[in-house]
């Protein structure tokens, strides 16, 4: 904007406008949650977080996102180096299913496998026979939350991968390198900032997953709730504090993740900018 | 070593890229394929490196059938038209990235390597950029170093995409010439390609036009600009006019006007193209013995080796001409004025039929 064309009223008010929404919508609600998780002092708010069930539930999401973001670092960077290097049938296809989850709500996630893997469900009798619980335990937690965070690294990856072409890959292979030399040696350092940073985004999402995993896992306390399905349950139980000690984790979480995505997105638009 | 393809066809989709290409490039010979964007060089030469694949047809190297060869072990140095430089490393990395990828047994010890590596960049005069990223360099440190990377693992062909197609006139010029010294002195066997038909007629030993996927002519850059095989490479290799004409023995008859041909023979009247290259007009003051065009002078262009002058004749039609600042300055001439233009030759004649 030029200070030349627009009056200095309508630039204060704009701004101020948005500061506004800015402040009411979300610096209020973070520090809110800060507030109340410390309202009854240190002690309390430490005493909240070491609670056994607070504890498992921090574990389990971590477990949980150990598990789901390096299978779906894998997966999104074979998914966006298929589509962006290579001409195929069903490409197309493929770009469209990476979205899916995005588009359908978590819940119906959620219920896909409850409806596959659980008792009444398809697969249900043949893993009561054989005894292996994948449903309202890790493992179907594990299956949501992938479900739910699968096209996070493959969605950043495609458009870097495909602006940047084939071309210094296959100079490599001219100068003598092989495919795999060739992969970990061009490909990967070339779309490094963008595989850091779907982890991170694929990685908030994960541990903050609420709808899908809240289908799956049947809400056992000190087994299979992840530490938003804590949160809710001790809000329930009014007690607030807890809760929104818990609930504080995963704020600074988020706050992370926010300060991690701008430093990376500069470091990329310095990428691009040579 | 030598190249050779045979019969290559390549269709993407429906669309024939390449139809039917032959050709050879003799071991440590400088061959140019020219021709139009489109014409599918690039098609060819990532068909030769192994980057693509043919539909059918042969690539050979020293009479060995390459099909079989992966294109990491066909020994061939690639410089692409946009440089495709590793932008993640250094350009001593880049150089050096060939030497570094060989299998453990053949792979020299980074004290070879960086002397390698300085050598070459001291044959592309580029020894003060080692530590830069290639995003610090301007086009044309960029091409050289690309070709020094190419050069880093001694290849036995070395294919250049366009080298020096994005940059402007004057390094073009340089490195140009830079590149035919090179060769002078190497003698690798390179194909090299370009759509810029002066470039190829300086440097090459020998050209290949290509015109939609198939090969138009093959000769000494001497051999395409005086005897071209046919209209097109003719009209690719330099500006050239074009008149509808009767043929009969000795002369052209365009309109009401009969032109002396010097050295034309015909056995029998014919309607025909006739193309006149800009420097095979004479221009005089007056009518002269023989019969000539008239002409009034439209444009010119005294700035340069040759005078450049477009001309209207009577007839409405433009005739490009270039003469020498000598004949310029005798014939006095200025805009607007009229001339009489004759032939002193003609570069080509296309027969459409036989007149009756
Ligand atoms: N991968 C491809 N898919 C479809 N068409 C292509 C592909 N590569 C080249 N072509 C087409 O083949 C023709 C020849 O291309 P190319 O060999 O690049 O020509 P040149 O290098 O002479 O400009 C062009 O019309 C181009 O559009
Ligand atoms: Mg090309």
């Amino acid at each position: 904007m030029n200070s030349r064309t627009e009056p200095q009223l309508v630039r204060y008010l704009l701004i101020g406008i948005a500061l506004v929404f800015f402040g009411l919508f979300i610096v209020l609600p973070l520090s809110c949650v800060f507030f109340h998780a410390f309202s009854k002092g240190w002690l309390v708010y430490i005493k909240a977080l070491q609670n056994p069930d607070a504890v498992s539930a921090m574990r389990l999401t971590i477990i949980t996102a150990l598990v789901a973001v390096p299978l779906n670092l894998v997966f999104g960077v074979a998914a966006s180096w298929a589509i962006a290097k290579f001409d195929f049938k069903g490409r197309d296809l493929l770009l469209s299913l990476i979205d899916l989850p995005l588009s359908v709500s978590p819940v119906i996630a959620g219920l896909i496998f409850i409806l596959i893997f659980g008792a009444q469900g398809f697969l249900g009798p043949w893993l009561i026979a054989h005894n292996v619980r994948i449903v309202f335990a890790l493992p179907g937690i594990i299956l949501a939350t992938i479900f739910v965070t699968f096209p996070m690294v493959a969605r950043e990856l495609i458009p870097i991968m495909k602006s940047q072409g084939n071309e210094e890959e296959e100079a490599a292979l001219t100068l003598g390198a092989s495919g795999w030399k060739t992969f970990w040696m061009i490909s990967v350092p070339n779309i490094r900032w963008g595989i850091l940073y779907g982890i991170i985004l694929c990685n908030a999402r994960a541990m903050g997953e609420f709808g899908a995993v809240s289908v799956v896992s049947g809400h056992i306390r000190g087994l299979t709730n992840t530490l938003p399905l804590h949160i809710e349950i001790l809000y329930n139980e009014y007690q607030s504090t807890a809760a929104f000690a818990a609930a504080s984790i995963l704020a600074l979480l988020a706050i992370v993740t926010l300060i991690a995505k701008t430093v990376i997105e500069a470091l990329i638009r310095r990428g691009r900018a040579s | 070593m030598s190249i050779e393809v045979r019969n290559i066809h390549k269709k993407f989709g429906a669309f024939k890229a390449l139809d039917n290409v032959s050709l050879k490039v003799e071991h440590g010979e400088l061959l140019a394929l020219l021709g139009p964007s489109g014409s599918g060089k690039t098609s060819l030469l990532r068909i030769v490196a192994g980057l693509d694949f043919h539909d059918s047809g042969q690539v050979l190297f020293s009479g060995q059938d390459a099909r079989e060869q992966k294109v990491k072990d066909r020994g061939v140095g690639f410089v692409f038209q946009h440089y495709a430089l590793f932008r993640h490393m250094t350009v001593f990395d880049n150089i050096a990235f060939g030497l570094r990828v060989q299998p453990p047994h053949l792979r020299p010890s980074e004290q070879a390597v960086r002397a390698k590596v300085m050598e070459l960049l001291k044959l592309i005069q580029l020894e003060w950029v080692v530590d830069r990223f290639p995003w610090q360099l301007s086009g044309g440190q960029r091409q050289r170093i690309a070709l020094a990377r190419a050069l880093a693992v001694k290849p036995r062909v070395l294919l250049l995409d366009e080298p020096f197609g994005s940059l402007d006139a004057q390094v073009r010029k340089e490195l140009r010439m830079w590149l035919r010294r090179f060769h002078d002195e190497a003698h690798i066997t390179t194909l090299f390609v370009t759509h810029d038909q002066e470039e190829a007629l300086e440097v090459a030993d020998r050209i290949v036009v290509m015109n939609q996927g198939r090969i138009e002519q093959v000769g000494t850059p001497e051999d395409v600009y005086h005897n071209p095989a046919n209209a097109f490479v003719l009209n690719f290799l330099g500006n050239v006019n074009f008149f509808h004409c009767r043929l009969a023995e000795g002369k052209a008859i365009i309109g009401e006007t009969e032109l002396e041909v010097p050295g034309l023979s015909v056995d029998q009247p014919k309607i025909a193209k006739l193309y006149v290259r800009p420097n095979q007009f004479k221009l005089s003051r007056g009518p002269g013995k023989g019969s000539s065009l008239k002409a009034i002078v439209e444009y010119l262009n005294p700035a340069g080796t040759l005078v450049k002058a477009t001309l209207k004749t009577e007839t409405g039609e433009r005739i490009h001409v270039e003469i020498t600042q000598e004949e310029y300055r005798q014939l006095k001439l200025v805009k607007l004025m009229p001339v009489f233009v004759s032939l002193k030759d003609v570069s080509y004649s296309e027969y459409v039929q036989t007149a009756g």
